[in-house]
């Protein structure tokens, strides 16, 4: 595994940002590089599942990041029993890559950071909002979301003249 | 005893009003951890059925009391809305638990603020989740609004249009 993460980091010695051993190697990369090195864990280390595609919103963070967003991807490997975290800082209203080529499950993953960061992602096929509806205003796990922030109700609810 | 007499319409309201209390057929709209306590309050322990709560129905179109136990969400409105609807007047709501009442812990952006955005509710049980005993004081108090209704019970709607 060491020297596969090796082999990566020279491959995509411009593509990735930052490398950090924590409990599991960790990439931050560039969003270009996102998918091909997904691409190389699943191809050549076979990391078949994707286990999780969620965001972090760092507008309130103590110390200011260059980027709003880090949209956080944690592969597995069945056959090596390992891990992997790759991090792809986002500004706001940046198109991040998807990943529905590679794995189906990341479809819903991804509606579901559309959902409650507004993330959009340039190359997915079924772009919409997965937990909440449609008349949903705003995405809630943003951190200048007012945290008691009431949504309308349905017009069909409001315009009842029974109520 | 004359037609004019209001004596007999009076006590035909009383006994229709005694009647209807003490034959509530409900319909449990139970979305959360509430349910629980509802359970126990249908169950031989407390046993609502002792107030002729007992029939539960699983159609709104055959139940005439509407209890909402738990948490209901925005996405969830429409469809509360919907059954409420469907049912056959004379209808009554019970709002059980804080978060049927009034939101409760769940000042967030998914829950309704209370049902009664929604709907009309006549008896809010707070408590989270509510006691038995609370359930069974909440049914009582329903009970003793039913008696004082006018028979025509077709106010409810045209008072709120």
């Amino acid at each position: 595994m060491e020297e596969f993460v090796e082999n990566l980091k020279s491959r995509f010695a411009e593509g990735i940002l930052l490398y950090q051993e924590r409990e599991m190697p960790v990439f931050v990369v560039t969003k270009g590089c996102y998918p091909l090195l997904v691409k190389a864990l699943l191809e050549e280390k076979s990391f078949q599942v994707l286990l999780d595609i969620t965001a972090v919103d760092y507008l309130r963070w103590p110390e200011p990041q260059p980027q709003r967003f880090e949209l956080v991807c944690h592969l597995f490997s069945l056959d090596y029993n390992k891990r992997v975290r790759i991090k792809v800082p986002l500004n706001q209203g940046e198109e991040a890559p998807s990943l529905t080529s590679l794995y189906g499950n990341a479809s819903w993953l991804e509606r579901e950071v559309y959902d409650m960061f507004g993330i959009p992602f340039h190359d997915h096929p079924d772009l919409r909002r997965i937990l909440l509806y449609d008349e949903f205003q705003g995405h809630p796990l943003l951190k200048d979301y007012p945290w008691k922030r009431e949504q309308p109700l349905y017009e069909e609810i409001k315009d009842d003249p029974n109520r | 005893m004359g037609v004019s007499s209001p004596f007999l319409t009076t006590k035909i309201d009383d006994l229709l009003g005694w009647a209807r209390g003490y034959s509530l057929f409900v319909y449990p709209f139970v979305t959360a951890c509430c349910g629980m306590e509802f359970i126990a309050s249908a169950c031989s322990h407390f046993d609502i059925d002792r107030f002729g709560v007992g029939l539960t129905r699983f159609s709104p179109r055959q139940s005439d009391l509407l209890m909402v136990v738990g948490t209901v969400s925005h996405k969830l409105a429409p469809v509360l809305k919907r059954v409420y609807l469907s049912m056959a007047e004379p209808k009554w709501v019970v709002a059980f638990g804080t978060c049927a009442v009034s939101g409760g812990i769940y000042h967030n952006y998914s829950s309704v603020q209370g049902i009664d955005h929604v709907i009309p509710v006549d008896v809010y049980i707070p408590g989270c989740p509510p006691r038995p005993e609370t359930v069974l004081e909440g049914v009582m108090l329903l009970q003793k609004k039913i008696a004082q209704e006018p028979r025509d019970w077709r106010w409810k709607s045209s008072s709120r249009t």
